[in-house]
């Protein structure tokens, strides 16, 4: 039977990577997640997860061993944040080219310098181009949901997926949370199976140097060119809405929550005002549409579940009946815009669909951003009309 | 999709000799060996081969005299970095090079 608990995003990432029957877990400390590997080493200590708990020097050997460890067929899990991510950038690469369906949980945090400890998304959006799939949580609930779903997408995809939420707003603040039943949770993840086997007696060179051209190697075996496996890594991710789709509904029929949805839409009918968050910013934004709606604004909210792949046909159809679209960016593209603008922008080009767009920069290393704050930029974007076409900033204090 | 037999999932290949190309031809340095400080050779047992061990391209063959196939040394110089008596050094490529053309235009 499920359980109800009160607590935190980061004992809820924990809980479900040993729901998931994890095998290997390596990670290094870093605020705001450190709590995630100090729960799972308990419960390997414990006895209550059989698991092998790596103890490594940096963030580069957490997912250098987790690369190895799914190489050879464990579920492994790992979890950092911020700077600590920025660390893994190699392997990040490396994970998701070699093909292997890690899973992380990241609590998202800005970056130094100078330094912060505290929220925003500038970590997991500067490794969007790693081949990484990217959820993100709008509370402690989905965090669970989300590496569930996780280790299902990411073992019939053969791709790494990052379940991000905020630092903070969730990994540090209790909410109740359902706990899913062990038994069901096995019966919904079927164990993994490496797509290479690995076996001691018959070696093989595992990710050797590939040729811009086929070549037939020293024994006279064809070897594919390069380009073809970063094509196949494309149109996997390509494919992989439907995967995160089924299995999200999947997950509802087994445990009563759909997740078959890449993003999430609040009062969106007949809105033709539309605010774009992703996280746990969904919650205020929800909240401003509210307060909008009572004073007879036809506003709605949209927040982005699933960031890569990147949902462009779902959200050209949920900005359909858009005239204003207001989107709310806690990291910035430097010399450009916050980066859901820049996409959202390129989804809606193909649809010919036009509607005034502002972008917002906010709540980054932390800084607080309330309904009222959504609100207040919403009115002020309409009555300009979306003429302002670099980034705004809310919430700069001098 | 995913499949088992998709060739653009997991890249892999055989183990064999030369599998990286004739690494050989990368050499900038040659490694030549004096017999008369070499371990083994001065024991006449098999004995040290810290090159073997530490050679990253499986290029040197233990024996008495040891060999290094040159047509994979690629000429990193860990060999003569781990070499206890110091037996190993490395000489630039290019003078063998030149003096081997001369062998071969005199053959010719």
């Amino acid at each position: 039977m499920s359980k109800v608990q009160i607590i935190n995003g980061n004992e809820t990432a924990a809980m479900g990577a040993k729901l998931c029957r994890v095998q290997v877990i390596a990670a290094y400390p870093i605020t705001p997640q450190s709590k995630i590997p100090e729960t799972l080493i308990k419960y390997v200590e414990s006895g209550e997860l059989e698991a092998e708990f790596i103890r490594v020097e940096s963030e580069h050997s957490a997912l250098t061993v987790c690369i190895s460890a799914s190489t050879v067929g464990a579920r492994v899990f790992t979890a950092t944040a911020a700077n600590g991510l920025a660390y893994m950038h190699e392997q990040l690469h490396w994970a998701a080219g070699a093909r292997l369906p890690i899973v992380m949980a990241l609590a998202n945090r800005g970056l130094g310098a100078p330094w912060t400890i505290f929220n925003d998304m500038q970590d997991s959006i500067s490794q969007r181009d790693t081949g990484w799939m990217q959820v993100y949580c709008r509370d402690n609930q989905e965090i669970m949901d989300s590496i569930i779903m996780a280790y299902k997408i990411c073992e019939q995809l053969h791709v790494p997926m990052m379940v991000c939420f905020d630092g903070y707003v969730l990994s540090h603040t209790v909410m109740p949370v359902e706990i899913p039943d062990q038994k069901q949770v096995d019966a919904f993840l079927p164990p993994y199976v490496p797509h290479l086997q690995v076996d001691g007696p018959d070696p093989i060179n595992i990710n050797p140097v590939m040729l811009a051209d086929p070549r037939t190697n020293a024994q006279g075996v064809s070897c594919p060119s390069y380009m073809g496996f970063r094509m196949r890594l494309q149109e996997t991710l390509e494919s992989a809405g439907d995967v995160i789709l089924n299995v999200g509904r999947e997950f509802g029929d087994v445990f009563g929550r759909s997740y078959e949805c890449l993003l999430w839409k609040y009062r969106t009918e007949g809105a033709d005002t539309i605010l774009l968050t992703m996280g746990s910013l969904a919650n205020e934004a929800s909240l401003a549409v509210d307060a909008l709606r009572e004073k007879g604004w036809k506003a709605g909210a949209v927040a982005l579940r699933v960031f890569r792949p990147f949902p462009a046909a779902t959200l050209r159809q949920a900005l359909s009946d858009a005239k204003h679209v207001v989107i709310f960016d806690k990291n910035i593209s430097y010399g450009n815009e916050g980066a859901t603008c820049t996409e959202t922008k390129a989804a809606l080009f193909e649809s010919g669909l036009r509607p005034t767009i502002t972008n917002y920069i906010v709540g980054l290393g932390g800084k607080s951003i309330t309904a009222a704050d959504l609100e207040a930029a919403t009115i002020k974007s309409v009555e300009q009309k979306g003429q302002v076409s670099t980034p705004q900033w809310i919430g700069v204090a001098v | 999709m995913a499949s088992k037999k998709d060739q653009f999932i997991s890249a892999c290949a055989t183990l064999a000799k030369g599998e990286a190309g004739n690494t050989g031809e990368w050499r900038a340095k040659r490694p030549i060996i004096d017999l008369s400080k070499c371990t083994p050779c001065k024991k006449q047992k098999d004995t040290c081969y810290l090159c073997w061990l530490y050679c990253p391209d499986g290029t040197v063959k233990r024996g008495i005299p040891l060999e290094i196939d040159l047509q994979y040394c690629k000429g990193c110089g860990v060999c003569a970095q781990v070499c206890p008596t110091k037996a190993i050094r490395m000489e630039v490529e290019e003078q063998f090079v030149l003096s081997e053309c001369v062998i071969q235009e005199e053959v010719e």
